[in-house]
């Protein structure tokens, strides 16, 4: 084991995944002999030479389509998108070519060797266009698999996982715990589940349900209801494409309640689609209605962020709304 | 580690300006319309086996083309797009190259396919949507694709093979393997971000790609002057430090000059070459279209005059390797194989509804699974009303 932050488990992973792999290959803006911005990629270049790290010019839409080419071809490419606020750009190299690869050739050529690695979220002074959380608009698409790590370990055994799934995954980090989240990592290869929700902490009386940095949110919001007697089951979804529906609505079925919370926009976010399934599976176990706690329907702002981001204040007001109700 | 990104040029103390055109672009033409060659001119490596099979591939498509825009017309098939005219583009840049070397196009270069070997009941049950169908019926007709012969599958959205390219020459240069790629599209996809990006990732990353601009005069109605301001598309390549050539797209053998050039510079050279053919639509667009709202009849007819196939015929025959005998022959038996085709593959079954959820991974997910268990339990309480795949659900 050993003392990691969030950049440098990742950069851990990818440093496996390129030893084990000659095929494997890291590129993005940046991504060469400077590491990256957040120096994700640092020292990859200088390990495995310029041929298997390196820059790209400044075209999103350029970078996967290369990507989704190679993936075809049998490499195995790990793509940066610098920032999830800039992935628009690729979108329909994404949604139309990387999601369909494989079913509108009828499985003759596929680009199940793709990652795509995108730091995501708010909380680091960024505003409108270095904080935003676009995961719903991805798992809207048949043929992706999006998982969101929460910290060092998961990120690593996460990101191994995903850059061997044969499937496209995009891989949200939250950068926001780059550098703050520091955990005990093991140093040999590992992997963890896509497709496996994880049970933080058992309790009793509601679900919260998050990913990414936001849990570390939801766990700050148990330690206030803990202190008032109120007992909190805390769920780590990881994968939101595919989601863990089971273990999501074996714990409602415990608790009765339910908080969801997600730092993008409420409307149209990925907790609706959970709330709509789980009253569905759990209709007749639901104590209380669920409750979602998410980002304002605004672009993401820069000096009201902290009123606008749902804190752990705001998530524990919705637990009592649910716990009262 | 900054270094010298572009060439000085003279210094000027005045405002100097520069334009596309003036760049002057050559356009290699090797075979005139009577089939002579014309003086000194370099001609392909090319034999009387593999001109006669050119020649015999551009007649299948001439006729699968006209079959099936006629079965369109019946009501047959939802759809067709043909290539008219265009026939040489596509069937003279597979003739060229190997067939280890990736084969991206946009849609119309179903003659590059046939080349590399897509037997006719192959074109036929992709038209037909069957079970036989590679695709497994998930495309609209015309969108081919084979993995045994190298050939991508093809997908609507215009432009986006053009980075995918880039991105597939650049694996096969790390494997160092004998093999390049090759990536059509038209002059219209050409205004797409994704050809920028593609190009300039070629370019940068020096991927032995072979980007084949067919520029064919329309992009559904809209005319090439109202698609872009500059030299054609081959003034772009030089822009982006690209190996360019112009190439008279109805000349097989400037087409195949042109690519089998193509092929050995970007193998030996690790770079891309843009290769920009200058040709005519003659046909629609597509099957959805109609040219005489959009265009005149004379128009049509000068370029009627410079039919492809003819050309290529006139110099075969000049070469003594093809006679008229032969020529009658050939196209009636093409004739009576499609349609006999096209009564096979319309009776073969549509694909079974499992089909429907696979692919989508490289396995079911359980909430697709769900779904999938969840409908073929109410297809079999109405089997009636999805007559397609209930019959076989069990």
């Amino acid at each position: 084991m050993a003392q990691m932050n969030l950049l440098q488990a990742i950069n851990n992973a990818l440093d496996i995944a390129m030893a084990e792999d000659e095929r494997t290959l890291c590129f993005g803006e940046d991504v060469g002999f400077f590491g990256g911005v957040f120096r994700a990629t640092s020292g990859l270049q200088e390990k495995y030479g310029k041929a298997r790290c390196f820059n790209t010019p400044l075209t999103e839409q350029g970078i996967i389509g290369f990507a989704n080419g190679l993936a075809a071809q049998g490499s195995r490419p790990i793509a940066e998108i610098q920032f999830a606020d800039y992935i628009f750009p690729a979108f329909d190299q994404i949604v139309n070519e990387s999601a369909k690869f494989r079913y509108r050739s009828g499985n003759e050529f596929n680009v199940g060797k793709l990652t795509i690695r995108t730091p995501y979220g708010g909380g680091i002074a960024g505003g409108l266009y270095h904080s935003q959380s676009p995961e719903a608009y991805f798992t809207h698409t048949p043929g992706l698999k999006i998982v969101v790590p929460r910290n060092p370990y998961q990120a690593k055994g996460l990101l191994l996982a995903a850059i061997r799934d044969d499937n496209p995954v995009i891989f949200f980090e939250p950068k926001r715990l780059y550098r703050a989240s520091i955990g005990e990592v093991p140093e040999e290869d590992y992997q963890l589940p896509i497709g496996k929700a994880d049970i933080v902490q058992t309790g009793n009386d509601i679900t919260l349900l998050a990913w990414g940095a936001q849990m570390e949110i939801m766990e700050k919001a148990a330690a206030l209801a803990d202190a008032q007697g109120i007992s909190c089951e805390v769920i780590d979804l990881r994968s939101l494409l595919p989601w863990d529906i089971e273990t999501v609505a074996n714990s409602v079925a415990k608790t009765g309640r339910l908080v969801i919370s997600h730092e993008a926009p409420i409307t149209g976010g990925f907790a609706g689609e959970i709330a709509a399934t789980v009253q569905k599976e759990c209709f007749l176990n639901l104590e209380s209605p669920i409750e979602r706690v998410c980002g304002l329907d605004t672009p993401y702002p820069l000096a009201q962020e902290k009123e606008y981001v749902a804190d752990h204040l705001k998530v524990f007001a919705a637990i009592q709304r649910a716990v009262n109700f | 580690m900054s270094t010298t990104t572009y060439q000085e040029g003279q210094v000027v103390h005045k405002p100097t300006l520069i334009d596309g055109h003036s760049v002057d672009i050559p356009i290699l033409k090797i075979l005139q319309q009577d089939g002579t060659t014309y003086e000194g001119a370099d001609l392909p490596d090319i034999d009387q086996a593999l001109a006669t099979k050119v020649y015999k591939t551009l007649a299948f498509h001439r006729v699968l083309d006209e079959r099936m825009v006629a079965a369109q017309r019946q009501g047959r098939i939802s759809f067709y797009m043909a290539a008219l005219g265009e026939e040489a583009t596509s069937v003279g840049g597979a003739a060229a190259l190997k067939a280890q070397d990736m084969i991206m196009a946009q849609y119309r270069e179903q003659g590059a396919l046939m080349f590399r070997g897509f037997t006719l009941e192959q074109f036929m049950n992709q038209m037909f949507s069957n079970e036989k169908d590679l695709g497994k019926g998930r495309q609209m007709p015309i969108h081919y694709g084979s993995n045994e012969l190298n050939y991508m599958t093809i997908s609507s959205p215009l432009g986006t093979q053009i980075p995918q390219a880039a991105g597939y020459a650049y694996g096969q240069k790390l494997q160092g393997i004998d093999a390049v790629t090759i990536c059509y599209f038209g002059e219209g996809a050409a205004s797409e971000g994704d050809f920028h990006a593609g190009l300039n990732m070629a370019a940068v990353h020096e991927a032995p790609v072979i980007f084949f601009c067919r520029n064919n005069g329309y992009a559904i109605s809209t005319p090439s002057q109202e698609q872009y301001k500059g030299n054609g598309i081959a003034s772009r390549g030089v822009g982006y430090g690209i190996k360019t050539l112009r190439i008279d797209g109805n000349d097989i053998l400037a087409v195949m000059k042109a690519v089998q050039w193509a092929r050995t510079y970007a193998l030996a050279e690790k770079a891309p070459v843009i290769i920009e053919a200058m040709s005519y639509r003659l046909g629609a667009h597509s099957t959805s279209d109609d040219p005489s709202g959009y265009r005149t009849r004379e128009e049509e007819e000068k370029w009627q005059a410079n039919d492809p196939i003819l050309r290529m015929k006139n110099w075969m025959l000049l070469q003594n390797w093809w006679d008229e005998e032969q020529e009658k022959a050939l196209f009636e038996r093409l004739r009576e194989d499609v349609l006999a085709a096209v009564k096979v593959a319309e009776k073969v079954a549509k694909p079974e509804l499992r089909e429907l959820v696979t692919d989508v991974y490289d396995q079911v997910p359980a909430h697709l699974e769900a779904q999938y268990q969840a409908l073929k339990a109410h297809i079999m309480q109405h089997p009636e009303a999805y007559p397609v795949t209930s019959g076989r659900l069990k």
